[in-house]
C-alpha cells in the first residue's frame, strides 16, 4: 500500500506529451492551414530543430564539442545533387542513401580526429569540413567552385504541381525533425544512451564500469554524422541549389545550431526546443539589422554561457522542477507519506 | 588574544554544501610552535586551506596581525606574511629546483631567508640545484617544498603533513632542521598525523575531531590519554 | 626543376608566417589550456588596426607595429582578465562556446567597420624587392617574415625560460593553488599570457596584411593554419611549432604548383597525415 514506485513520467512530462501531440497534428496539417513563406520558415524551423537536437546530443552528451558540423551537411546536400544526377535515384532514397554514405565515411574521420582532445578536437571537426569544401570545389560535374542546381525533371519527382512540391517537402522536413527528436530521446533513454550521461558526468568513474568510452562516443559521432547529412539533404532539396561556400558554411550550419543549444540550454532535450524558437524569433526581428544582428547573437551567447551555462531551459528547470522529457527516474511515494 | 600574531574567531568553513569545520576558535602567539593533530577527516587541512587563503570564508572570521584575511585570495595573504608548505609536497614539475625556490620568493619580502640561506640549510638541494625538481627524492622534495616556502621570508610558515609518505629517518632528518627555522623567531604551525614528532617541537597543540577543536592546551600540561580520546572520539 | 626548388623555399617562408598565427595559440593553450577560437579574429583585427594607424599617421607598418602591439597586448590583457578568465575550469564547453561567440562578434564588427572590401597593408618597396640566390628570386618580405618568427619564437623561449615571468607562466600551468600560494595571482598571470600571445598576433597581423590582401571573414582559416601548425610541430612545443608552419607551408606551395585549387587542401591533407602517423605532432615536447 505505502510502497515507493519508481517512475520516469511526471504530471508535467505527461501534459507535455499531450500538449506536443497537438501541436504535432496542427503542424502536420500545416499545408492546409499556412502560407508559403510561412510553411517555409516553419521547415527551415524543423530543420534547425534537428541540428540542434543532433549537435546537443554530441556536445552536451557524449562531449564531442563539434564546430565542424557544416562538413555533413554539405556532404548530404552534394550526395543529394549527384545520386538524383547522376544515380537517377529519387530525391528521398538519395537523401536517406546519404545519410548511409556519410555514416561509412564518418568512421575513418573519427579514427582520425578522436585522436585530438577537447577543443583541439572541435578544431579538428573544422578542418575535416574544410578539406571537404575544398574538395567538392574540386568536382567540375557538380558545378566546382560556382555550384549547381537540381534539374527541373528531379525536382518534379517531389511533386509535380508547386503546391504538392512544397507541401511534400515541408511534411518531410516535419518528419525528419520529429525522427530526430524521438530517436535521441530513445538512444538516451537506453543502455548506450544512459552510459553516455555516466561519460559526461565522469568519464573516469563510466570506465571504471566497464563502458567502452571511445566506442559509445563513435557510435554517437555515426549516428550523428549520418543525420546531419540527411537533414543536410533536405536542406538542399529546400534550397534547389548548392554551392561549396553555401554547402559548408560554418555559420549557418554550426555557429546558428551551437547558438541554439547553448541558449536554449546545452545537456537537456528541451533546450533544443526552446533554443530554436528563441532563435528564430530573434532573426526575424533582428535579421534586418545584419551584422549587428550577429553580433547580438555572440553577445547573448556569451552571456548565457557565463551567467546561466544551463541555458534558458536551466533556469526554468532549476526553478520549477520541470522536466517535458523524462529521462530521470523519480522516487514517488503514496500520497498518504507525502508530508511526513 | 590582544597581541596574537594569527587568530581564529568561530570559523565555519564549507566546501559547497558540505561544512568541513564548525566554530573554530585558535589563536597563535609571535614565535610560538604549536600542532595541530587530527585523524584523517577530521579538518586539519580544510584549517590550512582556509588559513593560507585557497578556501575563501568570511572576512573576519581570520585575523593575522590584526588583519582580517578570511577572504583574501591566497597571494595576498602570502604577500602578508603566511606561507604554507602543502601536504604532498607538490613542487612544481615544469621548474628546476632552483626555479621552485625562486618562484617562492616572489613576494619579495625582506628578512633572513634567501637561497644562500636555503642552500647552507639543505646542501643537497645546492647539488641539485638545476635538475629538474621531479628528479629529487622524497625527502629532498620535502627540502624544497620546505625551502620554496621560507623564500617569502613569512612570519607564519604552516607545516601541512611535512612527515606523510616519507621514511622514519627521512622525516627524523627534516624535524632536526625544524628548530633552525624557528629558532629565527617565525611562528609556526605544524599539522601532523603523527602524534609524537609534532608534539616534540610543539609548545601547545590543538586536537580536530570533525571539524571541532575537541582539545587544546600546553604540551606538558595534556596527557597522552586526552589526547588520544580527543583523536579518535573514545575514551581511552 | 628550378620552379619546385622555388616553390619549397617560398613555402619554407610563408611557414614563418604560420608559425606567427600557431605561437600565440600554443602559448595560451601551454599557460591555462585554452584554446581560443577566436584567434584568427584577433589576427584580422590587428590588421585591421594596423590598417587605421597607417591611414592616420602615413606611417609604414613595420612603424605602425610600435601602436599596435601595445594595443593588442593591452586588448589581450582586459580580454583575459575581464572576460576568459571566467570561463577557464573543468568543463571545455565555457571557453570554446565564449571564445566562438568572440568570433562571430569581432568578425562582425570588422564588416560593420571596414565593410567586406578586401584591403591591404603598403609596405612599399619592401614588397616587391626581392634577391637573386642562384637562379631563385627571394622576396624580401617574405624572407624578413621568416627572419621576424624565428626572431619572435626565440623570444618567447626566452620569456618561458628565462624570465620570471616565464616561470610564473609555468607554475600556474602546472598547478594554479599552489602558485597562487607563493604569491601568484593567476588571474594577472594569465592576463600577461594572453597580452603576449596577442602582441604576437600583432606581428602576425601586420605581416599577413602586407603579404596579402585581407577581408574580415578570412580570420577562420588563419586559425586554423596556426592550429594545423601546432599539431604538426607537437603541442606545447615553440620550435617545434616552427617546424610545423614550415611543413605546412612548404605542403601548400607544392599543392598550389602542382593544381592552384589544391593549395589550402594540400595543407590539410599534410595535417591529416600526420596526425595519423603521429598524433603527437613531430616534435612532441620532451618532459626536462
Amino acid at each position: 500500500m505505502s510502497m515507493p514506485s519508481v517512475t520516469r513520467a511526471t504530471p508535467a512530462s505527461r501534459a507535455a506529451l499531450f500538449i506536443g501531440l497537438v501541436v504535432l497534428v496542427v503542424l502536420a496539417l500545416g499545408p492546409y492551414w499556412a502560407g508559403r513563406a510561412d510553411m517555409r520558415l516553419m521547415s527551415e524551423i524543423f530543420l534547425y530543430l534537428a541540428l540542434a537536437c543532433i549537435w546537443n546530443l554530441m556536445a552536451g552528451y557524449a562531449g564531442l564539442v563539434s564546430v565542424g558540423q557544416q562538413a555533413f551537411v554539405g556532404f548530404g546536400g552534394y550526395m543529394l545533387f549527384a545520386l538524383t544526377i547522376f544515380g537517377g535515384l529519387h530525391p528521398v532514397p538519395a537523401i536517406i542513401v546519404g545519410g548511409f554514405l556519410a555514416a561509412a565515411l564518418s568512421i575513418p574521420i573519427a579514427t582520425l580526429i578522436f585522436r585530438l582532445k577537447g577543443a583541439y578536437f572541435a578544431i579538428g571537426t573544422w578542418v575535416v569540413a574544410e578539406v571537404f569544401r575544398l574538395s567538392f570545389a574540386q568536382i567540375q560535374s557538380l558545378g566546382g567552385g560556382s555550384g549547381s542546381s537540381l534539374p527541373v525533371a528531379i525536382v518534379k519527382e517531389i511533386g509535380a504541381k508547386k503546391a504538392t512540391r512544397e507541401a511534400n517537402s515541408y511534411w518531410l522536413a516535419l518528419g525528419a525533425a520529429v525522427i530526430v527528436l524521438l530517436a535521441v530521446y530513445f538512444f538516451l533513454r537506453s543502455r548506450r544512451g544512459l552510459a553516455l550521461t555516466a561519460i559526461r558526468d565522469s568519464e573516469v568513474a563510466a570506465s571504471g564500469l566497464g563502458i567502452d568510452i571511445w566506442r559509445t562516443k563513435l557510435e554517437v559521432y555515426v549516428i550523428a554524422s549520418a543525420f546531419t547529412a540527411i537533414i543536410g539533404g533536405l536542406i538542399f532539396l529546400q534550397k534547389l541549389r548548392i554551392s561549396p561556400d553555401a554547402a559548408f558554411s560554418v555559420n549557418d550550419w554550426t555557429a546558428f545550431v551551437i547558438f541554439i543549444v547553448v541558449i536554449g540550454g546545452i545537456g537537456t532535450l528541451e533546450g533544443p526546443i526552446i533554443g530554436t524558437l528563441v532563435f528564430f524569433a530573434l532573426r526575424e526581428t533582428l535579421a534586418d539589422f545584419g551584422t549587428f544582428y550577429l553580433m547580438v547573437l555572440g553577445l547573448v551567447a556569451i552571456v548565457v554561457m557565463l551567467k546561466a551555462p544551463k541555458g534558458l531551459w536551466g533556469l526554468v528547470r532549476d526553478r520549477f522542477d520541470l522536466e517535458l522529457f523524462p529521462l530521470s527516474y523519480r522516487v514517488r511515494f503514496p500520497k498518504d507519506e507525502e508530508g511526513s | 588574544m590582544s597581541d596574537a600574531l594569527l587568530s581564529i574567531n568561530s570559523l565555519d568553513a564549507f566546501y559547497d554544501d558540505f561544512q568541513a569545520l564548525y566554530d573554530i576558535d585558535m589563536s597563535l602567539e609571535l614565535g610560538e610552535v604549536i600542532a595541530i593533530i587530527g585523524a584523517n577527516g577530521a579538518g586539519k587541512s580544510t584549517l590550512m586551506r582556509s588559513i593560507s587563503g585557497l578556501l575563501r570564508n568570511e572576512s573576519g572570521q581570520i585575523a593575522f596581525k590584526g588583519a582580517s584575511i578570511g577572504s583574501k585570495r591566497a597571494d595576498q595573504v602570502a604577500y602578508m606574511g603566511i606561507a604554507l608548505v602543502p601536504e604532498g609536497r607538490q613542487l612544481f614539475p615544469s621548474l628546476s629546483v632552483e626555479e621552485n625556490l625562486l618562484l617562492g620568493g616572489t613576494v619579495g619580502r625582506s628578512g633572513p631567508w634567501s637561497l644562500k640561506r636555503i642552500y647552507e640549510l639543505f646542501p643537497v638541494l645546492s647539488d641539485r640545484r638545476n635538475q629538474p625538481s621531479t628528479s629529487l627524492s622524497g625527502g629532498q622534495q620535502q627540502m624544497a617544498a620546505i625551502g620554496r616556502a621560507l623564500m617569502s621570508n613569512p612570519e607564519l610558515i604552516l607545516f601541512d603533513e611535512i612527515s606523510l609518505g616519507l621514511a622514519p629517518i627521512v622525516i627524523k632528518g627534516i624535524y632536526e632542521a625544524l628548530p633552525n627555522i624557528v629558532g629565527e623567531g617565525m611562528t609556526a604551525m605544524i599539522v601532523e598525523q603523527d602524534i609524537s614528532k609534532a608534539l616534540e617541537v610543539s609548545s601547545r597543540v590543538y586536537c580536530l575531531q570533525e571539524g571541532r577543536v575537541s582539545l587544546t592546551g600546553k604540551v606538558g600540561e595534556v596527557s597522552r590519554e586526552d589526547i588520544t580520546a580527543a583523536y579518535f572520539g573514545v575514551a581511552a | 626543376m628550378i620552379e619546385w626548388v622555388n616553390s619549397i623555399v617560398q613555402g619554407i617562408l610563408l611557414g614563418g608566417l604560420y608559425a606567427l598565427f600557431a605561437a600565440g595559440l600554443s602559448l595560451i593553450f601551454g599557460v591555462m589550456r585554452l584554446v581560443n577560437i577566436a584567434h584568427g579574429d584577433l589576427i584580422i583585427l590587428a590588421a585591421y588596426m594596423g590598417l587605421t594607424t597607417i591611414v592616420m599617421l602615413g606611417v609604414h607598418p613595420f612603424v605602425a607595429l610600435l601602436i599596435v602591439i601595445p594595443l593588442m597586448a593591452g586588448f589581450g590583457y582586459v580580454l583575459q582578465r575581464g572576460l576568459l578568465n571566467q570561463t577557464l575550469g573543468d568543463d571545455i564547453l565555457p571557453p570554446l562556446l565564449v571564445t566562438f561567440g568572440l568570433s562571430v562578434i569581432i568578425q562582425n564588427a570588422l564588416l560593420e567597420i571596414y565593410t567586406a572590401d578586401p584591403q591591404k597593408l603598403n609596405g612599399g618597396l619592401i614588397e616587391t624587392a626581392s634577391i637573386p640566390v642562384g637562379g631563385l628570386a627571394i622576396g624580401i618580405l617574405p624572407l624578413v617574415t621568416f627572419a621576424i618568427a624565428i626572431v619572435v619564437i626565440a623570444g618567447l623561449q626566452w620569456v618561458f625560460y628565462a624570465t620570471a615571468i616565464g616561470r610564473g607562466f609555468r607554475a600556474v600551468s602546472d598547478n594554479q593553488d599552489i602558485a597562487q600560494l607563493m604569491g601568484l595571482n593567476k588571474a594577472h598571470v594569465y592576463g600577461l599570457a594572453m597580452a603576449l600571445a596577442l602582441g604576437v598576433v600583432a606581428i602576425a597581423g601586420i605581416l599577413l596584411g602586407m603579404r596579402t590582401s585581407f577581408d574580415p571573414s578570412i580570420g577562420a582559416g588563419r586559425l586554423i593554419f596556426g592550429f594545423e601548425a601546432v599539431i604538426i610541430g607537437g603541442l606545447g612545443n615553440l620550435w617545434g611549432t616552427l617546424a610545423g608552419g614550415v611543413i605546412l607551408g612548404v605542403a601548400q606551395t607544392i599543392g598550389a604548383k602542382i593544381d592552384p585549387g589544391w593549395q589550402l587542401l594540400a595543407g590539410h591533407i599534410a595535417f591529416l597525415v600526420v596526425l595519423a602517423l603521429r598524433p603527437n605532432g613531430l616534435f612532441p615536447r620532451v618532459e626536462h
